[in-house]
């Protein structure tokens, strides 16, 4: 057994950036590399490109970040575990294994592909077999929007995750496997940790919290002594560096920027932040409360002491659907009083769609701004009197008729020249009318998912 | 004398559907108790009026030196519903960092913040 495991944190989200996975690689050493791509309503994203394409349906950066890695996985034996695969973990495999195809080297790669997360073709069967995947925060049963789902995924544990790596794969795809289980799975499968070692599968899976969100853990995004923050734009991103007994080290490769201290890595810890004594999760219950952190050096921070107790019967289910339309326009006022002309044009606008019998479930004005308008002439004198330098106003609706949002689109640029003065801001045209997919989270028995692991 | 928790803390935030979460992290281990005592889950109500719609809850990690805040019914929905600029809570943390807590002048001055009649 190995006594140390480095994972390498790569991506955050989809979109993020796209040099950090060969960073990670090239930067020092590392035994994997962790690539977290899928947001709640990302798994909608990619079923409307299924639909379109079938040989579509994954987070297609992966496969550009796999051409960057792929020597390192190759010749140095580095390990890739990601949820690119989205709805369609083998279409993924397919488009990674095509890079190898060209140069020859296909009998080094061996890619385990993870699916089962997929539940779209099983809702009705499973809603008439009594698991009503009732919303989590409402209570309402799925068949209330059944006609509008675009997608259903459960969320799955590290098990497949483990045992594709323990089959040879040097590259894990899963679909909706919990972002936490990419960092979890290859230390349980390196320690051979139990599926009753709550403690270390706990840790583990702080580990893969910490983590999860790139260089959000590193330096990126963080509050504390921001300014002192040395070299963003070189921004090195995290690794979890852990133990067989499940203590481990954040740290960061050398020579690059950001930083990895106790405050850069508590906020990580409580970004989005539940119960801190009960963070769910397929394998285990962690218990943010025993976390105990250390200065461990520069760049440096020793995560140990904690708790975990076993996991719940439950799964939770992440569904998209369809709810309604959206749109949002702005239009920017300058000084002087721009604050009341963007009032004003705001009660104006509300007056003409009222005018129009326009209904929306939702109107909501924000007022935004700094320097746009005036540049330094904005900030450089007390003749403003403490007035804001400019005002973005930001309008946006909400509801389910399509025609009403659409109109609303054409009432902006119109207060321009019929509305209060110093305006500007108008030069990309009408706002889009955007569908809006929600977010469903539902919970469902344990029992009714099975996951699979096919190599290829 | 009143302190403001920009002065004493730190914090990030993020959302969970409707739900905006605050980590309220204390700058220096010895300010915990602080939050633990004055930023209490009626005075994070109170602050947050009007802003957003539902209950606030409260957790504490005395190991973090931190509080978490649940501010449900933050974010016009949340996700892809919400028409907000912030549409993910993501400033939520500092919006709470411009509140201001009332600590006794002793309690202050022996945890080395200058009280007006000490200052001149």
């Amino acid at each position: 057994m190995k006594e140390k495991v480095r994972v390498a944190g790569g991506q955050g989200f989809w979109g993020d950036s796209l040099d950090a996975p060969r960073q990670q690689v090239e930067g020092g050493e590392v035994d994997y590399l962790m690539l977290d791509y899928l947001a709640e309503v990302t798994m909608s994203i990619l079923q409307k490109q299924k639909e379109r394409d079938p040989s579509m349906g994954y987070a297609r950066d992966f496969v550009g970040a796999m051409e960057s890695v792929m020597p390192a996985v190759l010749e140095r034996g580095v390990r890739v575990v990601a949820n690119a695969g989205g709805v369609n973990p083998p279409a993924c495999a397919s488009a990674v294994r095509e890079l190898v195809t060209k140069s020859g080297s296909t009998d080094k790669l061996r890619i385990a592909v993870v699916t089962g997360d997929d539940l779209l073709g099983r809702l009705d069967e499973l809603i008439d077999s009594g698991h009503p995947l009732s919303n989590m925060d409402s209570g309402e049963p799925l068949a209330s929007i059944r006609d509008r789902v675009l997608s259903a995924n459960a969320y799955i544990g590290s098990a497949p995750i483990v045992e594709g790596l323990a089959r040879g794969a040097n590259v894990v795809i899963t679909g909706r496997s919990t972002d936490t289980a990419l960092t979890m799975a290859p230390l349980r499968h390196e320690f051979g940790w139990g599926a009753t070692d709550w403690d270390k599968l706990a840790a583990g899976i702080i580990a893969g919290h910490i983590i999860e969100c790139g260089a959000q853990c590193s330096g990126g995004n963080c509050l504390y002594d921001w300014k002192s923050i040395p070299d963003l734009a070189n921004v090195g991103y995290p690794i979890a560096e852990a133990s067989p007994d499940g203590t481990f080290f954040i740290t960061k490769h050398a020579g690059t920027g950001g930083r990895v201290s106790v405050p850069s890595v508590t906020e990580q810890l409580v970004y989005e932040m539940g119960d801190p004594h009960e963070y769910i999760t397929p394998d285990v219950v962690a218990d943010f409360t025993t976390i105990q952190l250390e200065d461990a050096g520069p760049d440096r921070v020793r995560v140990f002491g904690i708790k975990g107790r076993a996991a719940t019967d439950k799964l939770k289910v992440s569904i998209a659907y369809r709810a309604g339309f959206k749109a949002v326009g702005t239009l920017v006022y300058s000084w002087p009083e721009a604050q009341e002309k963007a009032e004003a044009a705001d009660r104006i606008l509300r007056e003409r769609l009222d005018r129009l019998g326009l209904r929306f479930d939702q109107v909501m004005t924000e007022l935004v701004g700094i320097s746009a308008t005036h540049g330094r002439l904005a900030t450089m004198g007390a003749h403003t009197g403490g007035e804001a330098p400019e005002v973005q106003l930001r309008v946006g609706v909400r509801g389910g008729d399509r025609k009403a949002v659409e109109r609303f689109t054409r009432e902006i640029a119109p207060l321009v020249l019929n509305g209060p003065p110093s305006v500007t801001g108008f030069a990309g045209g009408r706002p889009k009318v955007e569908e809006i997919i929600a977010y469903w989270p539902a919970l469902v028995d344990k029992t009714v998912v099975t996951t699979s692991v096919a190599i290829v | 004398m009143k302190i403001r928790l920009l002065d004493i803390a730190h914090a990030r935030s993020g959302d969970k559907g409707d739900t905006a979460n605050v980590g309220l992290i204390a700058l220096k281990p010895e300010w915990y108790p602080l939050l633990d005592r004055y930023v209490t889950r009626d005075a994070v109500t109170e602050h947050f009026a009007g802003v957003i719609d539902g209950p606030v809850v409260r957790f504490e990690l005395p190991n973090l030196n931190a509080l978490n805040f649940l501010l449900h019914g933050a974010l016009d929905g949340g996700g892809t519903l919400s028409l907000k600029t912030d549409a993910q809570g993501k400033v939520f943390s500092t919006a709470l960092l411009r509140m201001s807590i009332d600590v006794p002048d002793d309690t202050a001055k022996q945890l080395g913040f200058e009280t007006k009649s000490s200052a001149r």
